[in-house]
């Protein structure tokens, strides 16, 4: 195929699209199948066909809008009206009313407006309007044409200065400027070179990622394809949760689908681009998502991370230049590409371009998939977006970051998210999980939960994160049982600041924010445990009676 | 193994493939997979074991996954987890005496804005209560 065919088959599609007066998305998201999605979208079928508008409208399956609590969610376009906890009874009456009569249905209808009020989507900006399974839709709302201005117009050089010119830092938690791995990557004169997206989105609480793929995978193939053009690879892996069997199986079609059209694969568009892209499944190791655990794992290791330098740019997969990117970052290029870095970096703050997608969820009366902008402060996010903590209960702190984030609290809301700030706060902005919390939870059992899970996958290579962990978690438990001393907290503090310094990967080094933060801005806790023998939240000795009663 | 060249780096691909078909991962079957790629028995065994996804024990005929993620884990789960362990007299990784029923934890499930979520033979209920969970694993084993 070449360019040209591409925008005939934009032009097929926007035309085929236009002979529809109606249009219903139906989200079958691994959000909303759960709760019948499936059963949901067969009635709206066949309520279509019962009433003979097969002609009037069209009923797709696509992915997630983010309002993920009251699923499943439905949307009838044009208006853009969005359903919300719809059953296969209710399809039908939404046929009758909205599509023949022309009446939305108003008691279904999705109300909240502040959800969105505050929202900026620019990775998520098809998610819940195509298809993922047509590629079609993916080109007709103007996909792939940025890897056409690539390749057609763009020398490698370019592509990089336009995306340093955005200042996008990498999604994956870290936040190092893209464009500036990117060239490091160029620079090697060792081939082959290899893309990698990481998929591996291991933090529990966060489904981003997953979203992502499951509503538009082929933003994240365009934009792979775009960064191997710049640096020169010519193969490129996703590497994907094994545990997110509906993104595998999407960007499983998906790649076959640009495959056919070639967009990848021999002689791109015919010109002189070859990239291929092959899928790899992780198994449940959250430190595989560390960009040198993941390559151990393509290669079919352990997914132990190992000392840096060299860096992946330098010496990655098989010992080749490697860039590896999380699928986030990935689908900002194409926009980026499309309406230049500069339009990009007015979006955010100026250190701290473009947005961020959190999984906002805990004690929140909107949990949700989110993206805004960066800068956004914690209590638009918390209060605005997520409409604050159910009712007759306290707000106590949010987690931000992941198992390995820090938990603020109040006074801290009006913090601007940026990398820096949160950092400075003793939290990371991670893969971006936002998870509120109420005064029914304990902190101390909230630190405990989380350096648990960082016992659990740690890979036990380096000293600092195998066993500080371990023995900050056996303090924990110590305090919990009410046999604690108040030098306790000085050697966690301790323990934990060592620990951060001196590990080996990110998983160790962010591993003590949990306890670290905690003790910052909830030491009372702390001490009412260790003191009064007693859990402010009356949750850790009330657990003790539970494990001795079984 | 013959679709992947029996290359060595696709160890953990394979390893997939023959957890999908069996369910677990017994002596014979590492073995079958070290000598057919030409790679250490301990080295297949390291790297299955090294990742949760891959279980050593055959699955009980009725399987539990209760999320332990963070959402789930502000919302509950704790409680839902030790109410099933009591009642039905299982531990968490194991099964019960007669086979029945396995409770297995397992690190998010990706769905939590529906937290807490308990999947039981493959179906998600979401926003779970103990007494629903209770209620439909009794059903199950009784019928």
């Amino acid at each position: 195929m070449k360019p040209e065919d591409i925008l005939k088959v934009a032009e097929e599609e926007v035309e085929r699209q236009k002979s529809y007066k109606y249009r219903i998305n139906v989200c079958c998201s691994s959000g909303c199948l759960p709760f019948g999605a499936l059963r949901v979208l067969k009635a709206f079928e066949e309520a279509i066909k019962e009433f003979g508008l097969q002609r009037k409208c069209k009923v797709s399956r696509t992915g997630c809008v983010g309002t993920c609590s009251v699923g499943p969610v439905v949307i009838v376009e044009p208006g853009s009206y969005l359903y919300q906890g719809v059953t296969p009874e209710k399809a039908r009456e939404i046929v009758k009313s909205h599509i023949i009569s022309g009446e939305p249905l108003k008691e279904t209808l999705y109300t909240n407006e502040a959800f969105f009020r505050k929202q900026l989507r620019l990775v998520l900006r098809n998610a819940g309007k195509i298809d993922p399974l047509r590629i079609e839709e993916y080109i007709a709302v103007g996909g792939y044409s940025a890897l056409i201005k690539c390749l057609t117009k763009m020398t490698s050089k370019e592509v990089i200065d336009e995306v340093i010119a955005s200042g996008l830092r990498g999604r994956g938690g870290a936040g190092f400027p893209t464009g500036q791995k990117w060239n490091f990557v160029v620079r090697e004169k060792n081939t082959p070179k290899y893309v990698i997206a990481n998929l591996d989105e291991g933090d529990p609480g966060v489904f981003a990622n997953r979203t992502l793929a499951e509503a538009d995978p082929h933003a994240i193939i365009e934009g792979m394809a775009i960064a191997a053009y710049a640096v020169g690879a010519e193969k490129g892996y996703i590497y994907i949760r094994a545990e997110y069997p509906l993104a595998v199986q999407t960007l499983r079609e998906a790649l076959k689908q640009a495959k056919f059209m070639n967009l990848i694969g021999k002689n791109i568009l015919e010109t002189q681009f070859n990239f291929d892209i092959e899928l790899r499944m992780g198994a449940g190791a959250f430190v595989a998502g560390e960009e040198t655990g993941i390559l151990a794992s393509i290669e079919g290791r352990r997914a132990m991370p190992r000392p840096r330098p060299p860096y992946p740019a330098t010496s990655g997969l098989w010992g080749k230049p490697t860039l590896i990117q999380n699928v986030e970052t990935l689908a900002n290029i194409p926009v980026i590409i499309l309406n230049g870095g500069n339009w990009f970096a007015k979006i955010g703050t100026p250190k701290c371009t473009g947005t961020k997608c959190f999984s906002l969820t805990g004690k929140v009366n909107n949990p949700g998939l989110i993206e805004v902008p960066m800068g956004i402060t914690l209590r638009e996010i918390v209060f605005d977006i997520g409409g604050g903590v159910p009712s007759g209960r306290k707000f106590k702190a949010v987690l931000v970051g992941g198992p390995s984030g820090g938990c603020l609290p109040e006074s801290l809301l009006d913090l601007p998210i940026d990398y820096e700030s949160l950092t400075k706060a003793g939290a990371i902005m991670g893969s971006g999980g936002i998870v509120v919390i109420d005064d029914e939870s304990c902190m101390v059992d909230t630190a405990w939960f989380f350096t648990d899970f960082c016992v659990d996958e740690s890979c036990g290579k380096c000293v600092p994160c195998r066993v500080g962990l371990l023995k900050m978690r056996n303090i924990l438990e110590r305090i919990m049982r009410g046999e604690g001393r108040l030098e306790d907290l000085d050697i966690l503090a301790d323990l934990g600041e060592y620990v951060r310094d001196v590990s080996l990967c990110g998983l160790g080094q962010t591993a003590p924010n949990p306890i670290l933060t905690t003790l910052r801005y909830f030491r009372d806790e702390y001490v009412a445990h260790i003191i009064d023998k007693k859990c402010p939240a009356g949750k850790c000795f009330k657990q003790e009676e539970v494990i001795k009663e079984a | 193994m013959r679709g992947h060249g029996y290359e060595r780096s696709a160890l953990l691909e394979i390893l997939h493939a023959a957890h999908e078909l069996y369910g677990y991962f017994d002596k014979d079957l590492l073995e079958y997979i070290s000598g057919r790629l030409n790679l250490p028995l301990s080295h297949v065994y390291g790297v299955a074991s090294f990742y949760n996804l891959f279980k050593f024990r055959r699955p009980g005929e009725h399987v539990i996954s209760a999320c332990m993620g963070t959402a789930c884990y502000v919302r509950g789960a704790e409680e839902i987890v030790s109410a099933i362990e009591k009642e039905f007299n299982v531990k968490r990784g194991g099964s019960t005496l007669d086979g029945k029923l396995s409770l297995f934890i397992t690190r998010c499930i990706g769905a939590c804005a529906m937290a807490p979520n308990i999947t039981l033979d493959n179906e998600v209920i979401g926003k779970a209560t103990k007494e629903v969970v209770l209620e439909r694993i009794r059903k199950v084993l009784g019928g």
